[in-house]
Parts: structure tokens; sequence; C-alpha cells
């Protein structure tokens, strides 16, 4: 039987498969529709630099006015997505029928959502470097607060910085090895009760409040071993905070260290130790790195452990295991708590410098992720 | 971990005992002076302003959860993911100072608003008409913080979809959302449970974006308009400089029934993922 | 209700690597149509090509025309979602959806256009699952969920939900392939009944179900290593197992390779 091309152009029965269906035309269309019909709309109103609806009171002008204060431009911006997407449901719903109507409504939704998501950030870091900028000098880093009045504008954020390094610096030679051979234990050693206990805890200590962290080493160390605030105490609770990031994260690197080169050494008949030590270990490292970076960037930022345990000095304190530290974030907590725009203004920079450091660690750990990853 | 607890006891118990008030129930915080404190009100703000985050953060975070992983273009998906993983790495003290300066001047208006044309929901009502640092806006500071971690997770459960029961929506005609509906949402649904719940321990335990964004007093409120508020651990960082003795202990021993909660929610979490994880095995 | 599919040059691409290239053939309605032959060649490609869920994989294109009863399926007026009810699909692996109980799987298809009737959804139920052969094993647990049935059972009831939006076409893409040999017999009965109300196109790695099951028979095989798929017979089922015109469909036949 030979292929019969058929060329027939009508159906022979039964309903069509075709619908009426919305080209991509038809959404620019309906969005220059939406633009022109609302600029006409507010043409009286429109003024740039100012808010659409100043001190509206107008319901509708408070209800923009209520989402997004801002300038005009930023506010017509708001009502035009919100018009068009209303419009183009309405319109999808009649061409194309309800269904389709709801799924673009719900990809507008999902895609508004995702907005959402990302303005906080980027208005969080817009903000921060404008703020800080101000102030943030060489001044600024180099020098400490000792004997600079709050309504001052001289001082900085030295002994901050100083702190800050010491205290997190302590507590990463602490908990790097801990966390490493705890996480060595886990995979390589255990496989009974122990080691799930072990693990469940480390899992517990993840979700532990930093607040609760610094109350433990106030309650042990500072209180009642009597040895007083410093800048070690902060390490310690630092160190509560690291470790399960630490041991979970070596934890997967050693996971990924494929078993069949564990077996070739063992076949070699080298003993498992010295397995782990050159070889599994080696193989490991740049993702323990990764995760080690990561903790690191995340105690930076921690206030509250170290308030409860480090106290804040407003002068320089090379020596962290004797008296009161500061920490850059506790810097950037107490001015603010400060009224004047002097301590405000360094509590910005203090900020900027802060954010400077941990997005530039975190940026540095997720590269190092990204090129040195284990290959089969 | 049981270290932790022990000490904490211990330190928290020659406070409590002299308490001469009801410490779980009373609301006023004077454990220096009067003697008379409880954590009546800062446990009912923490929970109160970690709900509020959970109702504001949740439905953005399981939206952006599902565009990254079901409708982004594969080329902007990673970069996508990677920047709301950044607002997880911004630390607290700056998510508080943007708080107490930037959002809470914005939020202005938007609390006159709400005052205004929805007072009539007591939640809303604001008989000063003063507008500023309240609870409400510390609920929207902790849902941004919470943000990356429920979205994170979500986003992981929704990937590892089957890809099987995608196509057997598909093939039946379904559209993109009600595939999604069919498929990805019943069969991520544990996880955005699990998701949510820690999301929910991360705002609780959050300290100092919360102290710089309240107006801490120790009033209970269901006016989240208004200015006010405190949380545990808020109230612990505020409180601590100057707390005597029995204060601290005081402090302390908030800071055990914060310690408390967070372990009850952390198990909550195991449990509701290990019953997801039978149930879809069954 | 069965129509007939005319496919005429149909290449496919994914990206820029050519995929199938130049299929013609033509599928009468009320029949059985199988596509055999080596893997990689292209019969599920193609056969995912005839109800566009290509399109599920993203830079996937097609040339040509694919028509129903003489209407592309491809033109641009036409909508995805009604050509995928109109021309159902069988899985490799049986696919219930695990949420939902096995009522509420073999009506998922109508309650998504739109009917909530519930007398009428049970009648459609109970109906398709008739026609999947299944209604006596599962009458009694209309409300559990779907995922607790046996391999064979699972597949009866995605054809049950297939056959529920009455279609025109039914695709299957070795449909029994996960199964055992009792529930492959149970199925291939199955298709026997069905093809009285359906067109059916089904893929298969196994040449005596093909030899067993369908009216006409299509053999693909590669062009040469890095080329594309084709279409390299197609005839009535008992020629090509008996007497084959081209030497490669003869080779694959008997063993030869593949």
């Amino acid at each position: 039987m030979s292929v019969t091309t058929s060329s027939l152009d009508t159906p022979i029965g039964g309903p069509s498969l075709a619908r009426p269906r919305l080209r991509a035309w038809a959404f620019w269309v309906t969005a220059v529709a939406v633009y022109v019909v609302l600029r006409l709309l507010f043409l009286f109103t429109v003024q740039s630099g100012q808010p659409m609806f100043p001190a509206g009171d107008r319901g509708f002008g408070q209800a923009v006015d209520a989402v997004l204060p801002a300038q005009a431009a930023v506010q017509f911006l708001l009502i035009f997505v919100v018009g068009y997407v209303l419009v183009q449901t309405i319109v999808s719903a009649t061409v194309e029928g309800w269904r389709h109507a709801k799924d673009r409504f719900m990809t507008s939704l999902l895609t508004v959502a995702m907005v959402i998501a990302v303005l906080p950030l980027v208005s969080v870091l817009v903000y921060t470097v404008t703020q800080g900028v101000v102030k943030l000098d060489g001044y600024f880093l180099s020098h400490s607060m000792r004997a600079v009045a709050e309504t001052d504008p001289n001082g900085g954020a030295y002994q901050a910085i100083i702190g800050t390094l010491e205290q997190v610096g302590l507590a990463t030679v602490i908990s790097v090895p801990f966390g490493i051979m705890v996480a060595v234990y886990l995979v390589e050693y255990s496989s009974g009760r122990l080691g799930r206990v072990v693990s469940f805890f480390v899992d517990v200590m993840t979700g532990l409040p930093s607040i609760v962290a610094g109350l433990f080493v106030l309650a042990l160390w500072v209180l009642l071993l009597g040895q007083g605030v410093s800048g070690f105490a902060g390490s310690l609770a630092l160190v509560i905070l690291m470790l399960p990031t630490v041991v979970r994260s070596t934890e997967e690197m050693l996971k990924l260290v494929p078993v069949t080169l564990r077996e070739a050494s063992f076949a070699l008949g080298v003993p498992k130790w010295l397995t782990v030590v050159r070889i599994v270990l080696p193989t490991a490292v740049p993702g323990i790195i990764t995760g080690v970076m990561l903790a690191v960037s995340r105690v930076m930022g921690e206030t509250a452990p170290v308030l409860l345990t480090v106290l804040g000095n407003p002068a320089i304190n090379f020596n962290p295991f004797s008296g009161p530290q500061a920490s850059l974030p506790l810097y950037v907590f107490s001015e603010v708590g400060q009224s004047s725009d002097n301590a405000v203004a360094r509590a910005w920079s203090a900020a900027l410098t802060l954010i400077i450091i941990v997005l530039v660690l975190n940026l540095i750990a997720r590269a190092v992720a990204r090129f040195t990853r284990v290959n089969g | 971990m049981a270290a932790v607890a022990a000490f904490l006891i211990y330190q928290a118990i020659p406070a409590v005992s002299k308490d001469k008030g009801n410490f779980f129930t009373t609301f006023t915080w004077d454990p220096d002076g009067s003697q008379v404190f409880g954590i009546g009100a800062v446990a009912f703000g923490s929970v109160l302003t970690s709900v509020l985050a959970l109702i504001i953060g949740v439905p953005v975070a399981v939206g952006v959860a599902l565009y990254i992983s079901q409708y982004a273009p594969k080329i902007i998906a990673r970069p996508l993911a990677y920047v709301v993983d950044l607002l997880a790495a911004v630390p607290s003290v700056i998510f508080g100072l943007w708080g107490a300066t930037f959002l809470v001047a914005h939020m202005v208006p938007l609390s006159r608003f709400l005052a205004r044309y929805f007072g009539w929901i007591p939640i809303f009502s604001s008989p000063d008409n003063i507008f500023g640092k309240s609870v409400f806006a510390a609920g929207v500071v902790l849902a941004v913080m919470m943000l990356p971690i429920v979205a994170a997770i979500s986003r992981e459960v929704f990937v590892q979809t089957p890809r099987e029961h995608m196509e057997g929506a598909i093939a039946l005609g379904a559209t993109r959302w009600e595939t999604i509906r069919m498929t990805v949402l019943p069969y991520g649904r544990s996880g955005v449970i699990s998701a949510i719940v820690l999301g929910f321990g991360r705002a609780i335990g959050e300290t100092i974006a919360v102290a710089l964004v309240l107006s801490a007093n120790y009033s209970v409120s269901w006016k989240i308009l208004v200015p006010g508020g405190n949380t545990i651990a808020a109230n612990i960082a505020n409180r601590y400089g100057d707390a005597g003795s029995i204060g601290q202990g005081a402090l302390i021993a908030s800071g055990l029934v914060l310690f408390v909660i967070t372990l009850v929610v952390n198990f909550g979490a195991r449990y509701v993922v290990r019953r997801g994880a039978k149930k879809a095995a069954a | 209700m069965a129509k007939r599919l005319d496919v005429k040059d149909l290449n496919i691409f994914y990206g820029k690597f050519h995929a199938v290239a130049d299929v013609n053939l033509s599928v009468n309605p009320r029949s059985v149509t199988a596509f055999i032959g080596p893997s990689g060649c292209g019969k599920s490609t193609v056969l995912r090509s005839l109800n566009r869920m290509h399109e599920v994989t993203p830079g996937a294109r097609v040339d040509g025309t694919v028509s129903l009863d003489g209407e592309n399926i491809y033109s641009a007026s036409v909508d995805p979602v009604v050509v995928r009810r109109t021309i159902g699909m069988v899985f490799q692996r049986p696919n219930p959806f695990p949420t939902m109980s096995i009522r509420d799987n073999v009506v998922a298809g109508l309650k998504l256009s739109g009917v909530r009737d519930r007398k009428r959804l049970d009648d459609v139920a109970e109906k398709a699952l008739h026609g999947a052969n299944l209604w006596n094993e599962v009458k009694d647990r209309l409300g559990k969920p779907g995922g607790g049935l046996s391999g064979g059972q699972q597949q009866r009831l995605c054809i049950a939900r297939a056959i529920a939006v009455q279609p025109d076409v039914l695709l299957m893409d070795e449909p029994c392939s996960a199964l055992d040999p009792i529930s492959t017999l149970a199925i291939e009965d199955l298709i026997g009944q069905l093809k009285q109300d359906y067109t059916i196109v089904i893929v298969t790695h196994n040449m005596q179900q093909a030899a067993r099951v369908s009216d006409q028979t299509a053999f693909f095989n590669l062009r040469g290593a890095g080329q594309p798929g084709q279409l390299v017979e197609i005839d009535d089922t008992e020629k090509i197992f008996s007497n084959p015109t081209q030497k490669a469909t003869e080779d694959y036949i008997s063993g030869r390779f593949g």
C-alpha cells in the first residue's frame, strides 16, 4: 500500500481543533492601549518627582500611595502593571476562555511575586550604599571611638573591625578542625546509635536562635565560670553557630567523594585514617572551603550572641581574651540607638563595611564552589 | 544540647523562684525592681510577629519558588535563585537598620490607609493615629528575612516532582497552571509545610532586626499598626544591658522558653517531613 | 469519534539536532498501527509529535503537517491543550496521580474541562473503567488512592483516564514494557477491544506484540550513525512480517540487528 498524501483541507466530521488564541501581538497591543488610556486619565496629576496623589484624600489616591509611596513615575508603573494584568485577563477570558485566562493570570501573578521578592534585596543594598558611603573613608576605618562623644562627627569603626576579625578568626580556628573531625566521624566511621544521635543534635543545632547560643555562653563561661566578658567569649558563641554549617557541608563533600577512590586506597593496604587524611579530605577540600566561608560570612553579621558576651567597647582592645571588645554588627547596633545624626551616619558606614565584607566572602565561596566541583 | 539546656536552667531557676508574679502569664517586666515579671507579653509578641511574617512572606516565597522552578527560562533560573539566596546572606542587623529607617518611614502611608479604611477590623484599628515602628513593620521585616529559606526549600521540592506525573497531566490537555495545581503542588505539600515551619523557627528566634524595628513595650495587643509590642528575643537584647542579677536570670529564663519553642518547632518540621515521606512511599 | 491521522513531510528538530526526517504515513480510523524499530531511531519522538507532547521539551520544533481528519494540528490557530484532549496518550510507566483517588484519576481530564456534575462524572468513570476492563477489580474501592494498585491495574487506570475524555485517537508509548507478561496480555486484549472505538497508534519494542495487535506496522530506523531517524517502510502487518519490501526491515524482523 503506498502512502496516500491526502490533501484534505476541510475537516471531515466532528468539532474543529482550532480555537481562538491570543497571539504575541495581542499582548503588545493590550500593553500600549492600557498605557495610553491610563496616561490620558492621569495626565493632569503626573508631576515628576512628586507622588502622584500628594496627601491624597481620595480613596484611590490613598490606596496607591499606601502601596507604593514614591515618585510619580514609579506609582504610574504600579498602576500600569495592575491595569495591564486586569485587562489582559479579561481579554483572554473573552477570547480564549476561562481556563487560559486563569493560566495567564497565574503566570503574571507569579512573575509579580518574583519581582516583589527581589525588591527588598535591591532596596537594602542600594540604601545601605547610599547612606553608608557618606562617611566611609580611611579615617573612619582606622580610628576608634575612644573619647569621642556620641554627637561628635569624628570617630570610626577601627576597634569594631579589629574585634570582629579577631572574634570570627578565633571562632573559625576552633570550629573548623572540630567540625571536620565530627563530619569525618559521621561519614567514615559511624554506623550505629552514637552516629545517629550526633547527627540528630547537629540538625537541631542548625535551628538554634543566635541569641540562645549567646545566652548559653553567657551562663556558662561568663557567669558560672566567672571568666567575664571578652572577645573569646563571643568566639565561643560563634563556634556554636558555625559548627553545624561546617559539619553539614563537610559531610556533603565527603559523601561526594566516590567510594571507588576509598576502595582503591584500601586495596593498596593503606589504613583507614591515613586514607581519610591523605586521599578523601584533599578531594573534598574545595567544598569544605566553600562551606567554611559561608559559615564565616554568616557569623560575621551576628549581633545577638556578641551583644551578650562581648559587650562592646569604644576603645581598641587588641586582646580578645580579656575585657570587652567591639564588633562590627554590635557597633552598628549601638550607634543606631543613639539619637545623634553623626552616630547614625557612623552606623551606616559600619553597616556598609560589614555588608561588603560579608557579600565578598559569600561571592568568593560560591565562585570556589562553582569552579572546583568534584567531577565524577 | 543537653548542656545548653542544663546550664540555662541552672541560671534561670534562682531568678524565676524570686518572681513574685506568675512567670508565664505576667505581662510586666520589672525583675530588679518590684520583682514582678513574666513572659506573657513577650511570648505573645514573638508568636504574633512570627505568624504575621508567615502570612506575609509564605505566599510570596512559594510564588517565587514556583516561578523559578516552573516558569523561568533556564538561563535566568539559576541567577534568580542565587539572588534570592543572597537575601539570606545579609546580616540581620542591617535588615534592622534598613527596617527602622527606610521601611518604617515608607510604611506610614500604608498603615494610615489600613487604619482609615479597614480600621473596623480590630487588628487594624489605631486609636492614636500614630504610625511608625510597629508589630506590622516587624512582621514585614521578618517576612523578608525568612523568604529565602522558605523559597529555597520549596523550590527544591518543586523541582523534584516526577516528570511522568507532569507529563500525564499535560497529556490530558492541562494548561501550565492546571498541571502545577494537579501535580507539583500536591507532591510538594509536605516539603512546603516543613519549609514554613523552619521559616517560623527562624522568625521567632530573630533578635536584632526586631529589636530595632519595634518600639518596645509590654502590652498585649492585637492592634498591629500601633507602635509597641515586644518579642522574647528582642527583650533579651534590649534589657540585658541594664539588668541586675535577678534581671539576668529572668532574661535567661525567657531565653530558655525560646529555646524550647525552637526545639519543638524543629522537631515538628522533622516529623511532618517523615510523615510525608511515609505517605509517598505507601 | 475515531478519526483518521495523516502525517506529511514530518521533520522533528531538537534545537539544531535533526532527530527525525521526512515521515509520511496515514492511520485509518478504528485501526491499530504499530511503530517498531531499534532504540533511538525516533519512534517515540514521532509518537509524541502526534499530540504535540514534544513541545514539553524546550527547543523542540516540528516541520510538516499532522492532520486529524484533515485538520492540521500544527496550524497557528490550533490550541495544543485541545489537541491533547482529542489525542490522548498512555505512557511507558503507569503514572496515575498519587494524591488522587481512583475515581478522581479517571475523571481528571473531564474535571479540567469544567464538568462538575457529580452524577455525570460517576457515570463517565464507570463507563471508562468498564472500557479499560478494570471496573470489576476496583468498583469497591473507587475512593482509594490510585497508587495502591498493581502495575497492570495502574496502566489500565491510565487507559481509563485517557478514554474518559473520549479522544479521537489514542497514542500508546510502549505501554507494556514495564509490566509482567500476564498484565501485558490483558492490555493487548484490551487494545483489541478498544480499536472498535478509537484510532490507536502504539510504539513497541516487542515485535511479537506488534504482530499480535496491529493492523498496520511502520518500521523506523536511523539513516546512519549520527543521522536522523526515518520511516523505512509502512504496510499491513501481515505483509511486513512475512514479506517486507526493504532489506533493513527484513534484517530487523529476523533479529539480525536491534
